[in-house]
């Protein structure tokens, strides 16, 4: 027996990765890790391949059992997380020892954790990604596109590793407390001069309608002036407004096209951080120019070479 | 054509090629989508083709904007259309019945057609696939005639059966798998339109050519379907 148990799981833990591409023209969505960046330190941390497929823990309710000693690593939310009740910091490796018991209770700071496994978890990839979307019945454990549940094995296939630590200072700010950076888009000139202002000055809150597909904000209605859309792409991130004003930012498991006018697209950066905000927290949105969120991005990437 | 080339996130640029729906403008689109896939190479992640549309993302640590943009005017200079039609043909044997289909007999009370009528009038011509979306497979056709067109439903229902096949405004589409969707529905095919298992994933792709059969009760379970009434909507 190796690996790990899982003795209890709720439909929003997923095997993840960093999504399927090139097949965005068939209707197939993106999906894959909605905190990039966790995923990316918490595979760092076991020196895997930054988009090897971990565990995306999303509010707790996770309990797993040690089938062998293993060396694993944690990153992202503080769910809570003990192994056989000693308490467990994310941002680490750590070791188990068969038998132990890892447990995610529920949300202390942030909303989503990564666990990751030497080489990343086992799973036969479905189009290219092991990356789970439910709704679409692609990917995870069996390929079936369902969540985690009682009864099933996470295994791996590398050796132990040589972990690697991370330094206080290294740890991301992945809190909302900064606005997060909106690339403008298309149609922003046809909102009415009070919505652009209202959309980049105004507090809003997450509401409960939040999930992998998107997460509706709650504020001041946003008017769209301009004419009807036909149906087109839609990136991941995109801001769009439908009739009633309260915007919703598109994330993984989005639709691949859609008619819906756009304020612009958050930034990479910006979207981790909008995967940790949990139902009521408050947020703020800020324009960047494209070129300096490129840079941005680039720099951020250099961190992991 | 005035194209027009649009930010719409940090990785993403919007090619706008045409303002309106249009048959004639798939083989044109088809012939931009190629062009760029050569242009771009390793530096595309994904192409989105929609009606009017190519949403083009592409690799961040290989292309500056300035040169994304630069390709794409590259990749639609001197642009031709796709000559001789493009894309596959198909025919999707239909099983045309208000058990499938319930709202085969809205349609007709609309149009004034019978139900025959709207049977033959909606199998009668081929349809051009304008995008795929919605859920893996799901291609969006048309153009219907304008006596079929019919408004999406008020309240979307919560599951539609495979292979059910609807109209909306004037597109036309059959669902891939079970799911929830607002269109009218007036029959069911057999066919399996998405496996990942199979080569190219989806039986239609952009630019296809569909035609939908009429087939008896009997051919559409030999052919493998489903005849699982869907209730009718309130």
């Amino acid at each position: 027996m190796s690996g790990l148990l899982v003795e209890r799981s709720t439909p929003l833990i997923l095997l993840q990765d960093s999504g399927r591409f090139g097949i965005r023209q068939l209707g197939v969505t993106q999906g894959g890790s909605t905190d990039w960046i966790s995923m990316f330190w918490a595979n760092w941390l076991l020196g895997n391949p930054l988009e090897a497929a971990v565990i995306e823990i999303t509010l707790g309710g996770l309990s797993l059992i040690a089938q062998q000693d293993a060396c694993l690593a944690l990153a992202g939310a503080d769910l809570g997380a003990s192994l056989d009740g000693q308490p467990l910091q994310p941002w680490r490796s750590f070791l188990v020892r068969r038998g132990q018991r890892l447990v995610f209770s529920q949300p202390v700071q942030g909303a989503r954790a990564y666990l990751a496994a030497p080489g990343g978890f086992d799973a036969t990839p479905v189009m290219g990604s092991k990356a789970t979307v439910c709704r679409e019945g692609l990917g995870g454990l069996d390929g079936s596109g369902r969540a985690l549940t009682a009864g099933d094995r996470l295994g791996w296939s590398a050796p132990p590793p040589a972990p690697r630590e991370l330094e206080a200072t290294q740890i991301p700010d992945l809190s909302s407390a900064k606005p997060l950076e909106t690339v403008l888009g298309a149609q922003i000139a046809d909102f009415a001069g009070q919505s652009l202002f209202d959309a980049f000055n105004s507090p809003w809150q997450v509401d409960s309608r939040a999930d992998r597909m998107g997460v509706r904000l709650l504020g001041p209605a946003l008017h769209y002036q301009g004419t009807a859309l036909i149906s087109e792409g839609i990136p991941l991130g995109a801001i769009q407004v439908p009739p009633d004003g309260q915007p919703i930012i598109l994330l993984n498991d989005r639709q691949t096209i859609g008619g819906y006018p756009r304020l612009g697209a958050l930034t990479p950066r910006s979207l981790a951080r909008l995967a940790q905000c949990l139902p009521g927290a408050e947020l703020r949105l800020s324009p960047v120019v494209q070129e300096v969120a490129h840079g941005q991005h680039l720099r951020m990437l250099a961190q992991w070479h | 054509m005035k194209i027009r080339i649009e930010i719409v996130a940090v990785d993403c640029l919007m090619v706008r090629l045409f303002d309106t729906i249009d048959e004639a403008h798939m083989p044109w689109l088809l012939a931009a989508s190629r062009r760029l896939h050569e242009c771009f190479g390793q530096g595309l992640i994904d192409l989105v083709p929609s009606y009017t549309t190519l949403m083009v993302h592409y690799d961040l640590r290989q292309l500056q904007v300035s040169k994304a943009r630069g390709l794409i005017a590259q990749a639609l200079d001197n642009l031709q259309p796709d000559a001789g039609g493009s894309g596959r043909s198909h025919s999707l044997p239909t099983w045309y019945d208000p058990c499938v289909g319930p709202e085969l007999k809205l349609l007709a009370h609309r149009s004034g057609l019978s139900i025959n009528e709207v049977i033959e009038r909606h199998s009668g011509h081929e349809y051009q696939v304008f995008a795929l979306g919605f859920v893996p497979g799901f291609a969006f056709m048309g153009l219907v005639e304008e006596i079929l067109a019919s408004p999406r439903l008020n309240t979307p229902r919560k599951r539609v059966a495979a292979g059910s096949v609807g109209i909306a405004e004037r597109q036309t589409a059959a669902y891939p798998q079970a799911s929830p969707g607002g269109w009218n529905l007036i029959g069911r095919t057999p066919v399996r339109l998405f496996d990942h298992a199979l080569d190219g994933y989806s039986l239609l792709q952009p630019g296809d050519r569909v035609r939908f059969e009429a087939v008896s009760h009997d051919e559409f379970i030999r052919l493998g379907g489903d005849d699982t009434p869907l209730e009718a909507h309130p």
